[in-house]
């Protein structure tokens, strides 16, 4: 019997009746990397030894009789932007090629108290700078949907191991829709927490007003699971929130009786993918159907949503990757003196896209042009944000698809930068706003790619999106199809 | 064209990256592109609009000032491309 397919809460069951041990899950995942990994390349680097480790020592504790924690013994992965310890970190970056962290980030030493297996580092866009995985310094990974097509990002490697099986749940993160969006091109579950619901210490910066730590996994019940693993406020972190973490599975009913949703005119574009579209309204009239209230809303600000946080996202990486100077530790390319050392440094060793928005953030920030840029994207910022306030007034959830188009190819957009920010329009809003919001499977394309709904809820009410999900989850057989890795055999 | 090589090589200096001749055109091209999209903002009316920095309105954070164990400085230095007797070593940065 394969395991690899299971989603995390059956595994755990079943390690707990003692039907399966962690050591016969984690081989039958690692057989599944040596099946398909080839043809994925999910991940940047493997743990196998560690991991196996790890899975005898859950085996030894279910032996013993103790009871054991929702993720001990079940194999994950880890976005390679996510500090830990003693194993290299390289943020898919040639400048961190050989970085080894000294220190875990927050989410790995809560992560560590559940005794997961850890099977490795998830490719992404370097930098978390993407949508495609295709930035990543090293090689892209493949949709495992049909490997010609990308797999989204920046968390493309997370959502594809997730979704080939190579990983039964992961970590990734989202700065402007990095989780979300490859959720919904890879046919997985993703959520992005309310901007400091996660602790964000050890986790490489991109953009820190926006980014956020972050599940990937099966299906809605496991998102549960692995978010309460990892919220909570964190000393070591300052924009952490102090708010209570409530027991997220709570939040595993099928109830969305007298649920008001919102449906905001301005997410359904006129570039959108009419399977898309189709897929999302009637993912919406099942929620009627279930007893939900859908009203028509509007935020009028969303058109400037890119613009704002293609200034705001670049202006805070110019500034984060200052760091990356050749000095204190990353890759080091000598120059004559300090200034050229650090030249040469960052010229060799970042990659193009990355290099693009460093001098982005660098323009708006400069002199003469902040106040035209910077600022006025912070003002409009304030707008975007004041858009969702108005709306919750009215509705308790929002609903829109997560992506304008379902996956498109390797190569197909990768020359025109423009064009790749501006499939991020349904998503980078919340990033801006600080606001919550969960992609899940909700049909396929006519070439039977799958297409992710977007749920957004209100600051700190992940618990209300997540019964959602799982109310629509349960009416659907979404979860039970494992991607095929079509288009090459 | 609203970016100019003179921009380009302003904003790379500032970026701490030297863009290679033949590279230029295409960073002034995206870069050109990307700020005319940028436009869109000026419709925008924000006077009287506060800027927004942080999501959540989360100000001054304090924690007890106590003495807890901090990175040993073997590890600190352990990623260092360069050191010297506990020291990132670097070239010479102040003329004798």
């Amino acid at each position: 019997m394969r395991l690899y397919d299971k989603p995390a809460h059956v595994l755990h069951d079943m390690l707990v009746k003692k039907e399966i041990t962690s050591v016969e899950l984690t081989k039958d995942v690692i057989s599944r990397i040596d099946e398909v990994e080839d043809d994925v390349k999910a991940y940047l680097s493997q743990t196998r030894d560690e991991a196996l480790k790890q899975a005898e020592a859950a085996d030894a504790r279910i032996a013993k009789g103790e009871e054991i924690s929702f993720l001990e013994g079940i194999p994950g992965a880890i976005k390679d932007n996510i500090c830990t310890k003693g194993i290299t970190t390289t943020c898919a970056s040639k400048i961190l090629e050989h970085f080894v962290p000294p220190y875990n980030a927050t989410v790995m030493e809560k992560l560590q108290k559940e005794h997961p297996v850890i099977l490795g580092k998830a490719n992404m866009d370097e930098f978390a700078m993407g949508g495609s995985t295709e930035n990543s310094a090293y090689y892209p990974t493949h949709n495992p949907w049909n490997t010609e097509c990308v797999p989204g990002g920046s968390s493309g490697g997370s959502a594809a191991a997730v979704a080939a099986g190579t990983a039964i749940w992961a970590l990734g993160s989202d700065t402007g829709g990095s989780i979300r969006q490859p959720a919904s091109f890879c046919g997985v579950v993703g959520l992005k927490p309310t901007y400091g619901r996660v602790s964000r210490y050890g986790l490489v910066a991109y953009a820190s007003s926006l980014d956020q730590i972050g599940p990937l996994t099966r299906d809605v019940t496991d998102c549960a699971h692995v978010l309460n693993v990892i919220a909570g406020l964190d000393e070591m972190d300052s924009t952490s929130s102090a708010a209570a973490v409530p027991d997220y599975t709570k939040s595993l009913v099928e109830d969305v009786k007298g649920l008001k949703i919102g449906l905001p005119k301005e997410y359904f574009t006129e570039g959108m993918d009419p399977d898309v579209e189709k897929a999302v309204r009637e993912a919406i009239g099942k929620f009627k159907e279930m007893g939900a209230e859908v009203i028509d809303i509007s935020l009028p600000h969303t058109d400037y949503a890119i613009s704002t946080y293609y200034l705001i996202a670049p202006a805070e990486a110019a500034t984060n990757l200052e760091r990356y100077d050749g000095v204190s530790y990353g890759e080091r390319v000598d120059g004559a003196d300090v200034v050229e050392l650090m030249t040469n440094t960052r010229s060799a060793k970042f990659g193009e896209e990355v290099k693009r928005r460093i001098m982005i953030g660098n323009y708006a920030l400069s002199a003469g042009y902040y106040d035209a840029y910077y600022l006025k994207a912070l003002k409009v910022r304030t707008l975007v944000q004041q858009d969702y306030t108005e709306a919750f007034q009215k509705v308790d959830v929002i609903m829109a698809p997560t992506a304008p188009t379902p996956a498109f190819k390797i190569g197909e957009m990768i020359a025109d930068p423009l064009q790749m920010y501006l499939q991020d329009i349904c998503t980078v809003p919340l990033n801006l706003a600080g606001l919550p919001g969960i992609s899940i499977p909700c049909g396929y394309s006519s070439k039977h790619m799958p297409i992710g709904l977007q749920i957004i809820g209100k600051a700190l009410d992940e618990a209300t999106i997540l019964r959602a999900a799982y109310t629509y989850e349960q009416s659907q057989n979404f979860r039970n199809e494992m991607a095929q890795l079509g288009g090459k055999n | 064209m609203k970016v100019t090589q003179e921009d380009l090589d302003k904003v790379a200096v500032l970026s701490r990256l030297s863009i290679p001749a033949e590279e230029s055109g295409k960073y002034i091209g995206q870069l050109d592109k990307f700020l005319t999209y940028v436009e869109n903002l000026k419709a925008v009316d924000t006077e009287n609009v506060k800027p927004t920095t942080y999501a959540l309105p989360i100000q001054n954070v304090f924690r007890e000032d106590v003495v807890k164990p901090s990175l040993d400085r073997e590890l600190a230095l352990s990623n260092a491309p360069l050191k010297e007797d506990g020291y990132f070593k670097v070239p010479r940065v102040l003329e004798e």
